[in-house]
């Protein structure tokens, strides 16, 4: 198929409605970025999913890191999208302006900078992510284990794809197809999309982040319909059974364990949690499940599920914009609120 | 003289005439024999542009350029926007005790050095020495000589079959100061520069830009939404028209930023008249630091105060100004 003509059948498509969901924050933005559903027909909507790491983490996590930062002799590790989400008491910078002990780093390994040069504080890394960023903090864990650091923890809310998608189909979600992302399937392999595949009797296509190739998974999907087939449209990097050398980095430090996704619910086996017996390097990762405590009216839930379209909530663009996000989908830069209203996305 | 700041070289006595004689005298060259006066006389024109920027970079000294040539151009660059000839600058000057005089005498050259190629004199200057962890501050002011009847570049003069002309490649500046501050190599380099012989040669060829802007902290993005917001019409661009090195476009994947919101220093963009608007991209083209210059889009009626871009892959999305830092992600 020509780009041509790709682009033309995707125009012009008059089959039965396609509804087929992203679950990755950078194909959520990727999408926008090149103005992708304004060239679809308006028989294919494209829904955005639980695909950004920030935006599932639930509030409890968030007031955990900051009544840890505002702990005597206790500092938190974060990166910087995490600095402004909500939880139930106010964001972590608020913490920090308050007095509250908060580092913002660019990589998990300058926590164990500060740790060697601060033994007398003890430091939280907040280790956030999917199957891409596991690895980094299980590396992370050697080198702690390594350097024999006591001062160095880890609050970890660590998640994984395919366990959630399933939840979302087992919960009546309407779609016919996955853009199954593409970062995630280097770690994993395209492979592990193959049983949800097959049981869903629904195609799953691994695509990469620029137009082109969004526009092609796009078409494959669609042509696919019904089918429960995988299509691996980012060989470049996705292999069938993915990173090994990841993989096993992850299992040897991690486990899986139940988690809690902002508005799907506690969804067993789909976190990763350290092992049982590195529970002294863990800041009380285990059971952080409440979820309440932001604006009310925030749809932040029914957005990840894909039950809602940003736009559709009543918050939207009123009191809530990335200058004054009432929830984590219009902070993180990956978040599905924060792209609809920054590129005008519909 | 000592290597480093001392809090004594604020102090307005000897020390403080020793840093002014062995550091600002000798790279900007002022008559040791002259009084030191309190104000600099100049002479003026019809009209005078005036404008004044902080500089508070760290690194002091990076890829491509460092603090004092910044705090040149960027004031140069506000000069030549409005279309005056840029003529006299001050420099005021923040020391942190502990800096290196080494680096301070390293930023005095650059600054003399950009201040010749830029067409400026550095007439009058300040120095003050405050406690801290050796940094260094540069605040400086310029006047520019409009002369009577000349016609100006203004943010609202955009006209509809207008076509907008970018200088060159886009976030350099950005890609090189973030790349060095988070310790990521990149081959980008700042293009941190002034756009004297740039802007000198449009205007000798007498082509009058409608309106011109140095593409700044922001990115092409916010300054061409304002420019459409100020001329209340909507400007269309092309993604694939816009110069990008491959550098800068790596970066900006590995970041999650986007180019069209990177920060530069030596990059303008040009609204002019469609009949002229290949004489000017030549003559920009021609010019120091003019060599990637593009036409990106164009002008046109439309819904007021509108960015649109035309994507590679054919779709269309609505820009807007920068919101918030572009914090880079997390995965």
């Amino acid at each position: 198929m020509t780009e041509d003509a790709v682009r033309e059948y995707l125009a012009r498509y008059d089959g039965p409605e396609l509804r087929l969901m992203e679950v990755c924050g950078s194909h959520t933005a990727a999408i926008a970025k090149n103005g992708i559903s304004d060239m679809l027909s308006p028989r294919i909507r494209l829904i955005s999913g639980p695909g950004c790491p920030v935006c599932v983490t639930p509030t409890a996590y968030i007031d955990r890191l900051i009544s840890l930062a505002e702990t005597p002799g206790c500092a938190v590790v974060t990166f910087g999208d995490l600095l402004r989400v909500p939880g139930g008491r106010g964001t972590l910078q608020e913490a920090s302006g308050r007095g509250g002990d908060v580092r913002m780093v660019y990589s998990p390994f300058d926590a164990l900078v500060m740790a060697e040069k601060e033994p007398s504080v003890t430091f939280i890394m907040a280790a956030v992510g999917f199957e891409t960023t596991t690895p980094l903090y299980a590396l992370m864990m050697e080198d702690i284990l390594e350097k024999k650091l006591t001062n160095l923890k880890l609050l970890t809310a660590l998640k994984t794809m395919p366990a959630v998608i399933e939840h979302l189909l087992e919960n009546g979600a309407a779609v016919d197809g996955f853009l199954a992302p593409g970062h995630v399937a280097v770690v994993t392999g395209s492979g592990i999309f193959r049983p949800l595949a097959e049981k869903w009797q629904m195609p799953f296509a691994v695509a990469g982040f620029d137009g082109m190739s969004l526009l092609r998974a796009i078409y494959v999907l669609a042509r696919a319909r019904g089918r429960g087939e995988v299509f691996n449209l980012y060989p470049q990097v996705v292999t069938e059974e993915g990173s090994t050398v990841a993989q096993a980095l992850t299992a040897r430090y991690f486990e899986p364990g139940p988690a809690l996704w902002r508005g799907l619910g506690v969804v067993p086996a789909s976190g990763r949690l350290l092992k049982a017996e590195l529970a002294a390097y863990d800041a009380g990762s285990d059971g952080l499940n409440d979820d309440s405590g932001t604006n009310e009216a925030c749809c932040c839930g029914s957005v990840l599920a894909g039950r809602m379209s940003p736009p559709d909530c009543p918050l939207f663009g009123r009191v809530c914009t990335p200058l004054t996000p009432q929830g984590a989908c219009m902070v993180s830069a990956e978040g599905s609120c924060h792209t609809y209203y920054s590129y005008h996305r519909r | 003289m000592t290597d480093k700041i001392l809090m004594v070289h604020g102090s307005g006595g000897e020390a403080t005439g020793e840093l002014i004689r062995e550091v600002f005298g000798r790279a900007f060259g002022y008559d040791p024999s002259a009084p030191l006066e309190d104000a600099a006389v100049v002479e003026g024109a019809a009209g005078l542009a005036v404008t004044t920027d902080s500089f508070v970079v760290t690194p002091l000294i990076f890829a491509g350029g460092d603090i004092g040539r910044l705090s040149v151009c960027g004031t140069v660059n506000d000069l030549l926007m409005r279309g005056a000839r840029p003529a006299y600058l001050t420099a005021g000057f923040i020391l942190e005790e502990g800096l290196s005089v080494e680096v301070l005498s390293q930023v005095a050259a650059s600054m003399a050095e950009t201040a010749r190629e830029a067409g400026i004199r550095i007439v009058t200057g300040d120095t003050k020495v405050v406690e801290g962890r050796g940094g260094l501050y540069i605040n400086t002011a310029g006047i520019g000589l409009i002369d009577a009847g000349e016609a100006l570049p203004s943010a609202a003069g955009a006209r509809e079959g207008d076509v907008i002309i970018v200088s060159g490649t886009l976030g350099d500046h950005h890609a090189a100061i973030l790349g060095e501050r988070l310790g990521i190599r990149t081959a980008s380099r700042s293009d941190n520069a002034p756009l004297t012989d740039m802007v000198g040669r449009l205007k000798a060829a007498g082509i009058a830009c409608h309106a011109l802007r140095d593409i700044t902290r922001g990115g092409l993005a916010t300054v061409l939404k304002e420019l459409a917001e100020a001329s209340a019409k909507t400007f269309v661009i092309r993604e694939e028209a816009v110069p990008v090195t491959p550098a800068v476009r790596d970066f900006c994947g590995l970041m999650g930023l986007d180019p069209l919101y990177m920060g530069n220093e030596g990059k303008l963009a040009a609204v002019v008249a469609a009949e002229e608007a290949d004489r000017a991209l030549a003559l920009i083209r021609a010019s120091r630091y003019g060599q990637d210059a593009a036409i990106i889009g164009e002008v046109r009626g439309g819904e007021p105060g509108t960015l649109l871009l035309t994507t590679a892959i054919g779709g269309l999305r609505r820009l807007d100004i920068l919101q918030g830092e572009g914090l880079p992600r997390i995965c």
